[in-house]
């Protein structure tokens, strides 16, 4: 069926015209903006032009001390602010030895998969909105709310978290946090099953979705996607399994795969890994244990010279900080890879053929987050 | 045939199962508060904007215009400056303007400050079409406030 119409794309000397999408356009979920060479309804090409929001973080952390640029963090993917932190705090740590209590690793955990499980409800609700569905979107919005407010009781801010610090944590959980968690758990089971009730198993979502967007394996690793988007290509890749970190190992949880690699894999994913979110956060508060949050520090983070590397699982992906060092208070080199910049490189290449309302659907699949692109 | 059919069946279960979900939603409790009439309590650890702490005893602030915080802040959005009176033991501060156009509520100036004399507001209702409302001269606004 693609073929066929690729064919005829190509076959065709009939004119083609431009259509600009974006960067004002609802489906792209902020400000990018993609030049599509149309044929009639058939996409011939697809340009990201990504770069509107470009502010600088990579240069930002290059002017300031290794402390400063801790605010930055949250500010790169809004959705997965604990997750980037993590990244960064941990490669700091790393490269100065610095050690980091048991509690707060756990506490890592669990406000990181909390953050997970958030971005998955936005991801949801505005994915169903791209397809003409508008209810999920307010119970995801409801349901995330939820999530907000706990996370909003321990950080005091409710996106721009800055939570994580060089060696533990800037304060401690308290009782309320861990009954509310556990609640939560409780509350968001069923929600998932009405979902899927709600939504996956509805007749048109499986039209939409089914088939359509193939990104195979093969595409993901020429343009380094990762994520849930290579794990609906069937490739058990994340870097909670590949690269353990923090306690991960000691938690037990699966990594969802389909092997469809159409856009239902990648929401099927995405669903199940909700729920393997919900098992991590109930290990993780059982296995919480009493003590510091804070490892020994000095008062300005001092690096050695060098060349260090840390990679975490974000919300849409494997998300890394390279930091070098020439020894100085201030970094020389702050590297991030973002992985929504790589699942964007695809779109070109995936979506050519396609008819305007499927790659409207496969880019809703990809769980693009625009600042996260651009940095 | 057989298929059209199938679907067209599988299709009106789904309509029945989105209708049950919805309409048993209908009845549950709103989630949504009518602001501004009904505001919600902000939680203890909310980042407002920051502003002095009050020293218990003399009503004073706390601040001992170190410059830590000033230095601390990745923004560049405080200006701090103090003097030394006589018989004082240490400094006390006369101008301590915060630029919260640039602030990114870190909250770095309340975790570097060695005397605690920084913490941070729950005010979150700040619109305006003035920039200089921003200006904020925590000196000022601590001498104004409630004693
Ligand atoms: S909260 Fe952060 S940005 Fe704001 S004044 Fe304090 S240090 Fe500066
Ligand atoms: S760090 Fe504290 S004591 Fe020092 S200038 Fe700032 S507010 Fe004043």
């Amino acid at each position: 069926m693609l073929l066929e119409k690729t064919n005829l794309v190509k076959s065709g000397d009939n004119e083609t015209f431009v259509l600009n999408l974006g960067p004002q356009h609802p489906a792209t979920h902020g400000v990018l903006r993609v030049k599509l060479t149309m044929d009639g309804e058939y996409i011939t090409r697809a340009e990201p032009v990504p770069g509107y929001i470009h502010r600088m973080h990579e240069k930002m952390g290059e002017n300031r001390t290794w402390a400063q640029f801790l605010p930055n963090t949250s500010r790169i993917d809004y959705l997965s602010a604990m997750h980037y932190t993590h990244a960064y705090v941990a490669a700091v740590e790393r490269a100065a030895g610095i050690e980091v209590p048991l509690r707060a690793e756990y506490i890592r955990v669990i406000t990181s998969e909390l953050n997970r499980i958030s971005s998955h409800l936005v991801w949801f609700g505005a994915f169903i909105l791209d397809l003409g569905g508008f209810t999920p979107l307010l119970y995801a919005f409801d349901d995330r709310e939820k999530i907000l407010d706990l996370l909003e009781s321990v950080t005091g801010a409710r996106l721009t978290y800055c939570y994580y610090r060089f060696g533990g944590l800037c304060n401690d959980v308290d009782s309320d946090f861990i009954t509310g968690t556990k609640e939560f758990i409780e509350y968001l089971k069923p929600r998932l099953e009405m979902y899927r009730q709600l939504v996956t198993n509805n007749i048109i979502l499986k039209k939409r979705l089914e088939g359509i967007g193939p990104i195979s394996a093969e595409m993901c690793r020429k343009y380094g996607a990762t994520g849930p988007v290579i794990r609906g290509a069937g490739v058990a890749c994340d870097v909670r399994r590949v690269e353990p970190y923090s306690v991960y190992p000691e938690l037990d949880f699966e990594i969802p795969v389909y092997h469809e690699a159409d856009c239902m894999a990648r929401y099927l994913v995405r669903m199940d890994e909700m729920y393997q979110s919900l098992r991590i956060l109930e290990q993780a508060i059982a296995k919480l244990p009493e003590g510091p949050i804070m490892g020994k520090v000095q008062k300005s983070v001092k690096v050695p010279a060098g060349d260090y590397y840390f990679a975490v699982e974000a919300s849409r992906g494997r998300f890394a900080v390279r930091i070098v060092s020439d020894g100085k208070e201030i970094p020389y080199r702050l590297k991030l890879r973002a992985p929504s910049f790589s699942n964007l490189s695809l779109f070109e290449e995936a979506s050519q053929g396609m008819m305007l309302p499927d790659a409207l659907a496969l880019m809703g699949s990809l769980d693009l987050v625009i600042p996260d692109i651009d940095r | 045939m057989k298929k059209a059919l199938g679907e067209l069946l599988s299709g009106f279960v789904s309509l029945l199962t989105g209708m049950r979900i919805t309409l048993r939603q209908f009845f549950m409790k709103d989630v949504t508060v009518r602001y501004p009439h009904e505001a919600l309590k902000m939680p203890k650890r909310y980042r407002g904007h920051i502003v002095f702490v009050r020293d218990a005893e003399s009503g004073k602030s706390l601040c001992i215009a170190c410059k830590s915080c000033e230095k601390a802040c990745p923004s560049d959005c405080i200006v701090v400056d103090g003097i030394k009176r006589e018989g004082e033991k240490r400094k006390s501060v006369t101008d301590f303007n915060l630029d919260f156009t640039r602030c990114s509520l870190c909250g770095s100036c309340v975790e570097v400050c060695p005397v605690d004399a920084l913490e941070f507001s729950k005010n979150y209702n700040l619109a305006s079409t003035r920039k200089d409302v921003y200006q904020i001269d925590l000196v000022k606004r601590m001498e104004d406030g409630p004693k």
